[in-house]
């Protein structure tokens, strides 16, 4: 049951931060639906018309360093990203994505960047910890979630999470 | 350092903690871990064990504030009980990023924020134009809001700032502020511990901006993902408190968890005049294990400056000297202190500005302190302006943003794209030193030929 069926977005690029994940001067606004209309301006004007309802980011390392604002993983579960692939994550990006139950941040190994192309359909299982890519045919095995992480995204958010 | 040394450094280490410190069954914990071992009843905690530790104090500003707003409202409408938070003496509120309003939108936060501190019955409020206020992370050490041992999370992620109080400071998002202040209380894996050893006598041309800058270069923007980062060292020890704070409020920019510098008598001494309350400060063990240790000596470490656009990607100013820059900027929890602005004045004192300057500092009570002293009058007199407290420019917020290709020199923390303005902006991090030598030359220059 615990698959993930999406298109990737792919940008290729190492930490992508959170002023470009959603500049500044949006921090203002608390309007989850506005804030997805800003998603990822600093990085690509027109990227909220490139993403449908759950669709996937593949990225570069330590995607959303910076700051604490939970405007970024709000902005991009808002705008339809389900989940990030990325070789590592900022600590704060991670724990907002999980604990407030926007999106799933799955670690890859760095060489696996190579085995996706913007466009293509992906499968990420999380029972096996893999991801099958549907258009290319290869396979390749993710990080699985440390045990407290895969508890809060079971119960859907750290409100839901009784330990 | 020989056998002899050893030896006198374990006994003094052995027996300042026997005096003075806390006793734990368990040894071989770092302050960090013993921190967290306290906040979550445990007599020993090892990096990578997930705990429940309960929290001491919590921050909330203009921005995280109506976040947390926003998800307590959304708790509320799946019928979760938010009559009352968990302590609301132990929390505090300050006005920060877009302070004074800066539009209609920041002022309803304002005023959001306003009514919801009331409701909630949470006194420490920081207000602009109602005495104290300024930037959260200044307001913390400032008015000694929180103390060496205590657990302190808040809703920025330079939070890590205090740390260099001896605290475990450590930054989280909205939902997560939430959760504690519902239940006083979070999930925390303990971290690894970075040791960062800095020896020598400091240079007068060097700022601990240099030194964190340097180290930030060397081990990357994740360098410290999810670890600790702990800075000691004989010239740490020597280290005024607004300059430690300055290597914790940049470990931030290396990805970690929190900076922390253990408590001495510099630490006990600047909260003596800040607050009355007690508290028990924690030290690491002689035998805490790092994962990893860096030595550096200050006194070959030449003025640092990290270029567009990360604050990894770090020169000698000597490298870039003569670079045209249109504007310089000194603000922000990291550079806007009542030293930061000292060390901007010994450069500006009698001279004139060549490029816009801005000067913000960090809370009303170094305003203050900076008129007293003279600082200000040096400022004007050189033609800076010098704006009210505010996070203001630093995160792009307002009062002094960048325009499109625009060049400016900061003692900020940041230097993302867009982070000070246009995403085509560019900016310099550098030492106030550095920032304030630039601003008399108009272009980049080594403080050594102003000094």
């Amino acid at each position: 049951m615990n698959i993930l069926r999406g298109r990737i977005h792919k940008y290729n690029k190492d930490n992508i931060d959170t002023d470009v994940i959603i500049p500044g001067p949006y921090l203002k606004i608390h309007d989850h639906k506005e804030l997805g209309k800003h998603a990822m301006e600093g990085l690509d004007p027109n990227f909220s018309e490139k993403i449908c309802e759950g669709d996937f980011l593949l990225t570069g390392k330590n995607f959303g360093c910076g700051s604490s604002r939970e405007h970024a993983p709000i902005a991009l579960h808002e705008v339809g990203i389900r989940a990030i692939l990325s070789p590592s994550f900022a600590r704060i990006f991670y724990r907002n994505a999980v604990d407030g139950g926007y999106l799933l941040p799955i670690e890859i190994d760095p060489a696996s960047i190579e085995k996706i192309s913007d466009k293509d359909e992906i499968e990420i299982d999380l029972d096996t910890n893999t991801v099958t890519n549907t258009t290319s045919g290869e396979k390749f095995n993710i990080k699985p979630f440390p045990e407290i992480i895969s508890k809060i995204v079971k119960a859907g958010g750290l409100l839901y999470y009784k330990g | 350092m020989n056998i002899l040394e050893n030896n006198i450094n374990f006994l003094e280490r052995f027996y300042s903690r026997s005096e003075n410190f806390i006793q734990y069954n368990e040894m071989g914990m770092t302050i960090t871990e013993k921190i967290l071992a306290r906040a979550s009843n445990k007599k020993s905690v090892t990096p990578d064990d997930v705990v429940i530790a309960n929290i001491d104090k919590v921050m909330v500003h203009d921005v995280s504030g109506p976040g947390v707003i926003k998800v307590f409202s959304e708790w509320e409408k799946k019928g979760i009980n938010l009559d009352q938070i968990w302590d609301s003496d132990r929390v505090w509120i300050s006005e920060d990023h877009f302070v004074p309003a800066s539009d209609r939108i920041s002022a309803n936060n304002i005023t959001l924020l306003t009514n919801w501190s009331k409701k909630y019955n949470i006194r420490k409020h920081f207000k602009y134009g109602l005495g104290q206020y300024g930037i959260c992370h200044t307001l913390s050490h400032e008015e000694g809001l929180v103390l060496p041992g205590e657990i302190y999370v808040g809703g920025d992620s330079h939070t890590n700032t205090t740390g260099a109080m001896g605290a475990l400071a450590v930054g989280l998002g909205h939902t997560d502020i939430a959760y504690v202040l519902m239940n006083g209380k979070i999930w925390f894996k303990v971290p690894e511990t970075i040791r960062f050893i800095i020896n020598g006598d400091k240079p007068e041309y060097i700022m601990a901006k240099d030194i964190i800058l340097k180290i930030i270069g060397d081990i990357g923007t994740d360098g410290a993902n999810y670890k600790a980062m702990q800075f000691t060292g004989e010239t740490v020890d020597k280290l005024s408190m607004e300059e430690r704070l300055t290597l914790t409020n940049m470990s931030t920019e290396a990805g970690a968890k929190n900076g922390i510098i253990e408590p001495d008598d510099i630490t006990f001494e600047y909260l003596k005049t800040r607050t009355d309350k007690e508290f028990i400060p924690v030290k690491g063990d002689f035998d805490a294990s790092f994962s990893n240790t860096f030595t550096y000596d200050i006194e070959t470490i030449d003025p640092v400056i990290a270029k567009p656009y990360s604050p990894e990607n770090i020169c000698a100013v000597g490298d870039l000297e003569g670079k045209i820059i249109d504007k310089a900027y000194i603000g922000s929890c990291t550079g806007a202190k009542l030293e930061d602005l000292r060390m901007t004045a010994k450069i500006l004192k009698g001279k004139q500005v060549k490029i816009r300057t801005e000067v913000v500092p960090a809370a009303q009570s170094i305003y203050l302190k900076a008129i007293n002293e003279g600082l200000i009058s040096i400022f004007l007199e050189a033609g800076a302006v010098v704006g009210p407290p505010t996070c203001g420019a630093c995160c792009g917020a307002h009062m002094g943003v960048l325009a499109k290709d625009e060049i400016c020199i900061s003692t900020t923390n940041r230097n993302f794209p867009g982070r000070m303005g246009h995403v085509e902006s560019q900016t310099y991090l550098a030492s106030p030193l550095v920032v304030a030598a630039a601003a008399i030359n108009g272009k980049i220059t080594d403080p050594r030929n102003e000094m």
